[in-house]
């Protein structure tokens, strides 16, 4: 199968996660991604590990989201290496970096030089909070982002701390809208013959991402949002929404009709000030009374009697309960990646496919993370061809 | 209204052209997965079409999210459909669901979010679309895919959240379940299949070549969690979140969120005793082996977390920063919105409905150019374009 973008090569001056992964579903989705690394240490995402955990000496984090990529290192300091890495932006069609602002232009690889090389080329550059502004020289790191972008006051109940995303969030819904602005930018190049410049930054990434919740707050008023103090699931979803405790472990609830539900649970969750208009007003009293019948039963019964009602409603599950799971085994959701050691020993890393299918296909991968420099002399001889 | 957005300078417009100018998009699906989808296109320049069914139209038109509405319908139903076109059709009706295959003709996108098989009792599948339209790319969204003992269960972002193991990685370990207080897995699929379409319109751009694209929300809530599922592959382990002040099940101390006298100060990285030393707290400067900033992190954050109450925030941040300790101050969104480095960037604006109703949302987060895309119409109401729609693609006329 042909994937979607074969034939498109993508340079990639970046490093940690956001960047990366916008390289990462270029790969997937075809294109020829090579990272522009540091000689010797290669880019800082090697070295950054989550748990300790190290893998045939790069950190677990960079195998994750630098599988199916090429490596090229090169040091931009020395001019004979800034000049090779010019002669691939001739031929290249995407560049991706995440430098602070002013880092590209004093390498004169800022958007202006490359265009007057090669107009066609896709220009595309992540910064944590835009290239203006007080924020711009603060660090574009995930948990630093989420702070100042008020999604930390969301999730958890009502008393509890403010409370973060417990993953890169910042980082993987910038990345994706990197992936975005470059493809729309290709499809116009496509039409018009021209490149483009895109620009995104981790701050107007979270921002997009509570877009619904913010507009909400643009129209009521002004008003921050109040979590739930019992059951919290969301803090502008109405009872029955939230997370449930029972015998055995927990379940959650979505949106549903609460007449329908107090007549299955055997309980007037509408008794008193309550009515099916104050699903909001009075959703914490509601959702206590919901708990309360909940915490009798095993997570299984309840969900023998919502689904036979059609009530919305799930199990709690880890991963290991989700990966034994056939629903999920269906879906063949995870791969192993290889790469081979200066002695030829094969080293692999199992990790997740991508999550598009194209014409039907699952869009899996081989290969492993690159090592530093490993593709060099194969890049220096289709240079000199 | 907060005029928050006019710190923007004024667009070049004669400079612009929209990535997707030109693209038709026709989405017949509803909620906000496939929806969010269709914003982000038309933000990038595309025409969408929106699809709906006569009286009660997209059914988040009334999944209300507080006690606000503009003009009857639900604010989020107002953020997600926004610069979108409304066309009425009932798709069990012969004469609307001609006038929808015609129109899916000219489409360059078709997109729908139905539970597998819907589409196809509709009479509306790939398989006919693409036999009068070689050309369209062919978007679909579920729940959970087509294959599996899941596929006929509603397709809802809390019970994926529940099923895929996300509630098990914010807030702390004596929490229990902590979901993300947004639908991050409905606007992940969203923003995934988004990326499908647009690669699928680069090859056709190149080879001429339609595709069928597909994307489910429990691939998507696996992917979103790529990072933490790696490692569970690479060791068995589960997540574990630290005692208090967790951020990141994966990470050691200092990585944390912590109260101060006045507020909360987000701690992303920093060796432990050069902390204790510049905060002056002698506990941690015992922690010089950098092992022990994982295995001992309850401790660490514990530590911590006694210290940092002591004093405000800014005390705390005027001290770290000039170190390059990454921290941030935890702002609410009053205190976002009143800041520069938010007005600075411009992501709100103000949009007007065809019936004169203004309202004020956020904008694209991609700048193209150095132009931020926004766009001056608000949300279509249900059929209002359907007399344009018709004539524009020539719907009513007998072949």
């Amino acid at each position: 199968m042909t994937r979607p973008l074969e034939g498109l090569v993508v340079l990639e001056f970046c490093q940690y996660l956001a960047g990366p992964w916008a390289g990462l579903r270029l790969a997937d989705l075809g294109a020829r991604v090579i990272k522009v690394e540091r000689p010797k240490t290669g880019e800082a995402c090697r070295a950054l590990a989550t748990k300790n955990i190290y893998h045939d000496g790069d950190s677990l984090v960079f195998h994750t989201v630098n599988r199916g990529k090429e490596s090229f290192a090169a040091n931009l300091k020395d001019p004979n290496d800034l000049e090779t890495v010019r002669q691939m932006l001739l031929k290249a069609d995407v560049l991706t970096h995440n430098f602070r602002p002013g880092v590209m232009e004093k390498l004169g690889l800022d958007y202006d030089s490359i265009k007057a090389i090669n107009p066609k080329m896709v220009y595309a550059s992540v910064t944590g909070y835009g290239q203006k502004g007080p924020w711009r020289d603060k660090p574009g790191q995930d948990l630093l982002c989420q702070a100042l972008s008020g999604v930390m006051h969301l999730s958890g109940k009502k008393d509890a701390p403010p409370t973060p995303f417990g993953l890169a969030t910042a980082d993987g819904i910038c990345g994706t809208h990197l992936t975005q602005g470059i493809l729309a930018a290709l499809v116009r190049r496509g039409r018009t013959g021209k490149g483009a410049l895109v620009e995104v930054s981790l701050l107007e990434s979270m921002l997009d991402m509570q877009f619904e919740s913010l507009t909400t707050y643009l129209n009521d008023g002004n008003q921050l949002p109040s979590r739930s103090g019992y059951c919290a699931g969301h803090p502008y979803q109405g009872a029955p929404y939230g997370v449930y405790t029972t015998t055995d472990g927990h379940l959650v609830m979505a949106m549903g009709c609460l007449e329908k539900l107090s007549k299955v649970l055997g309980v007037d969750l509408l008794a008193g000030a309550c009515n099916s208009k104050a699903a909001f007003k009075h959703g914490d009293a509601i959702r206590q009374r919901i708990g309360a019948q909940i915490t009798t039963q095993t997570t299984q019964a309840w969900l023998d009697v919502f689904e036979a009602q059609g009530i919305w409603c799930a199990p709690v599950m880890d991963y290991e309960s989700l990966r034994q799971h056939p629903a999920y085994q269906v879906l063949q959701m995870e791969q192993a990646v290889t790469r081979q050691t200066a002695e030829g020993q094969p080293v692999s890393v199992k990790t997740l496919r991508s999550p598009i299918r194209i014409d039907g296909k699952r869009l899996v991968c081989q290969q492993a993370a690159p090592y530093v420099g490993q593709h060099n002399s194969q890049i220096q001889t289709e240079l000199a061809q | 209204m907060m005029n928050t957005h006019n710190n923007e300078p004024v667009n070049d417009a004669d400079e612009y052209e929209a990535p997707l100018e030109g693209v038709v998009v026709v989405d017949l699906s509803q909620f906000l997965s496939g929806p969010s989808a269709a914003l982000r296109l038309a933000d990038l320049g595309a025409t969408v079409i929106k699809v709906e069914r006569p009286e009660t139209g997209d059914i988040c038109r009334h999944l209300y999210v507080s006690d606000t509405q503009i003009d009857g319908d639900s604010t989020i139903f107002h953020a997600i459909n926004r610069n979108k076109l409304g066309y009425q059709a009932d798709l069990k009706h012969s004469d609307d669901l001609a006038k929808v295959i015609k129109l899916c003709e000219q489409a360059d996108v078709v997109m729908h979010n139905f539970r597998p098989g819907v589409i196809d009792r509709l009479g509306l599948g790939y398989d006919v679309i693409k036999a009068k339209n070689p050309q369209v790319v062919y978007a679909e969204i579920s729940g959970y895919g087509k294959e599996g003992e899941w596929a006929k269960k509603p397709g809802q972002d809390l019970l994926l959240q529940a099923v895929s193991g996300m509630t098990g990685l914010s807030g702390n370990a004596p929490d229990g379940p902590v979901p993300l207080g947004l639908p991050v897995i409905d606007l992940w699929a969203g923003a995934l299949m988004v990326q499908a379409i647009l690669a699928a319109l680069v090859r056709r751009g190149i080879t001429g070549e339609g595709s069928l694209v597909e994307v489910n929300m429990l691939e998507a809530a696996a992917d979103y969690q790529i990072e933490p599922m790696t490692v569970h592959l690479y060791d068995g382990s589960l997540p574990e979140r630290t005692a208090s002040n967790n951020a990141h099940a994966l990470l050691g101390a200092p990585y944390g969120v912590y109260e101060t006298a006045d507020g909360y100060l987000a701690l992303a990285m920093g060796r432990i005793p050069q902390l204790g030393e510049l905060l002056e707290c002698p506990p941690l400067l015992e922690h010089e082996d950098s092992n022990s900033w994982f295995h001992q992190r309850d401790l660490i954050k514990g530590h911590l977390a006694d210290h940092l109450r002591t004093r405000p925030t800014q005390a705390w941040l005027d001290v770290l920063e000039p170190a390059d300790i990454w921290c941030a101050q935890v702002l609410n969104w009053h205190d976002l919105f009143a800041h520069d480095g938010f007005k600075v960037l411009g992501m709100t604006q103000t949009v007007e409905r065809g019936n004169g109703t203004q309202y004020d949302t956020t904008c694209c987060p991609i700048r193209i150019d150095g132009h931020r895309p926004v766009a001056p119409l608000g949300s279509c109401d249900l059929g209002e374009h359907n007399a344009m729609i018709e004539a524009d693609f020539q719907l009513t006329q007998t072949p």
